[in-house]
Formats: structure tokens, sequence, C-alpha cells
């Protein structure tokens, strides 16, 4: 009786409208932990992305709809989540660890095991 | 009698309650009455409604539940949701900041009012991706029917 499909069309991802999804950040001795409300998107419909020093996550609501659904009532009505934060330079973007498990998204970034004081040597002449 | 626009959906009262809930959305909550079960937005769980010919189904967008824990009881016509969501910060203690806390933890229970036709006995539950999507059989006396003319 029910086939897998978005609830709504999508377009060009870009373009979308979007929701911003609630979160929670906290940060201790290791790395920042952020947690982000993102009910109905399955996880091939995640996309995390790291450009520089920003953050980027997006999701896409998809939701089993029977044959000739009809919307009665709707307080979710964009099936998109997007939300973008900018990084620290002590942040190892390459190490991130991140999981989707019952619409809640939970990403780990650790900061640099070895976040070493550079030193600047001085020429002379 | 209790106001709610699930029972006259495509009714003028539906309407001006769409219209309320847009001009809210827009300018802030207005001193106008609104439906006596709807929440502050961005309450847990948000709620879609749709129906199909031959039955109800009820979306509540709850993220990271316990599916076990979680208590769905149809009394008198009104569908209701309720559970309990953890608070995932840590303890407060040395060396940890929160830099933000938007996620709503604690108690919760949201109700929907159903249309008469359907039969609470025939009701199906399912939990995936942090949505809880609840399915209620309408009445075989409310589905349509094709008369064949003589």
């Amino acid at each position: 009786m029910s086939t897998n499909q978005p609830a709504v069309r999508s377009g060009d991802a870009d373009t979308q409208r979007a929701v911003l999804p609630a979160v929670d950040v906290y940060e201790d001795q290791s790395g920042i932990t952020l947690l982000a409300d993102m009910p109905g998107v399955p996880k091939d419909r995640l996309e995390l992305k790291v450009e520089a020093d920003t953050l980027s996550i997006e999701g896409q609501v998809v939701a089993s709809t029977p044959e000739g659904l009809e919307a009665v009532y709707a307080e979710v009505r964009v099936p998109r989540y997007r939300r973008t934060f900018t990084l620290s330079r002590e942040l190892d973007t390459t190490k991130v660890d991140a999981s989707l498990k019952d619409g809640v998204l939970t990403l780990r970034i650790p900061k640099q095991a070895h976040a070493q004081p550079r030193r600047i040597e001085v020429q002379a002449g | 009698m209790y106001e709610s626009l699930l029972n006259y959906p495509n009714s003028l009262f539906g309407q001006f309650e769409r219209l309320r809930r847009e001009l809210d959305d827009a300018f802030g909550v207005s001193g106008l009455p609104s439906s006596i079960r709807s929440v502050a937005a961005g309450g847990v769980p948000a709620i879609n409604v749709g129906r199909t010919s031959n039955s109800v189904e009820v979306y509540a967008f709850a993220p990271g539940l316990d599916a076990s824990k979680v208590d769905v009881t149809i009394d008198r016509g009104v569908l209701r949701i309720t559970g309990e969501r953890a608070s995932s910060l840590p303890e407060q203690r040395e060396g940890v900041n929160v830099y933000a806390h938007e996620r709503g933890a604690g108690r919760f229970t949201r109700a929907v009012a159903l249309p008469d036709d359907v039969d609470p006995t025939q009701v199906k539950a399912n939990y995936r991706d942090g949505v809880l999507l609840i399915s209620v059989a309408r009445r075989e006396s409310a589905q349509p029917k094709r008369i064949t003319v003589q």
C-alpha cells in the first residue's frame, strides 16, 4: 500500500527552500559535538560538506505516502533542512565522525591532536 | 464541542484557521482564538495529517525517541501521542561549554481529533527515521463505492 516517495518533488538543491534544524552544540576538551534534529531524513538523503572552514548540513525529508494521499493539515511544510556553521582552525575537519539515528544527526569534530604553536623565524638581513 | 480543523478540513473554518496560522507566522501571535489543541510553533513533535479514501495518516516528526516508550491512544475520537525524550547534553562540569540548546527534551503530549468515520480498532503505528506514522483505517461505510446503473 505504501511506496517510498519524497513528500514533495525536489528540484535543484541550492535553490530549494529549507528550514533550520534545531541543534545542540557543546564543546569539551577533545572536541565539539553537534546534534541536529532532522526527522524524516534517511541516510542516503543526508549531505554533509566541509569546505574550507564551513560545515554545511542538508537533508531531505522522505515520507512514505500511500497512494491518493490528500493533505489535511501540515505543520511541516518545507521538506528540507539546511544549516551552515563556521568552524575554527583548531578543529580537525578530516576526522569528523557522523551518525544518523532516528532522525537525529550526531557530529563529532575533534580538535587537532598536534595543534602546535607555530614558530616564526626572523630572517636576518 | 471543540474546534478542530480536522473535522472540517475544507470548510470555511478550516480555511480561516489556515489563514490565521499564516498570519501568525508572518506577524507574530494574534489575539484570535486558535485550535484548542494547537501548540506553539516549534513544539515537539510537529504533526502532519493526510487522508486517503480508506485511511487517515498522521505523521509525527519526533526525532530521537525510544519507540518502545511512546504511547499512542485513541479515546473518543482523539488520537493522543505521549512520549519522552532524554536530554543529550552532558552534565555541567569543568571544561564543558554548551553553545546551543535548541532541541527540546522531556515529556510531551500531542492530540489530534480524528474524523468521525475512522475505525479505532484498526490502527498501525510505525517509527522510522524519527517520524512516527500512525495509520487509522476508515470504516467501510465511509469508503467510496461505485454504484452500477441498472
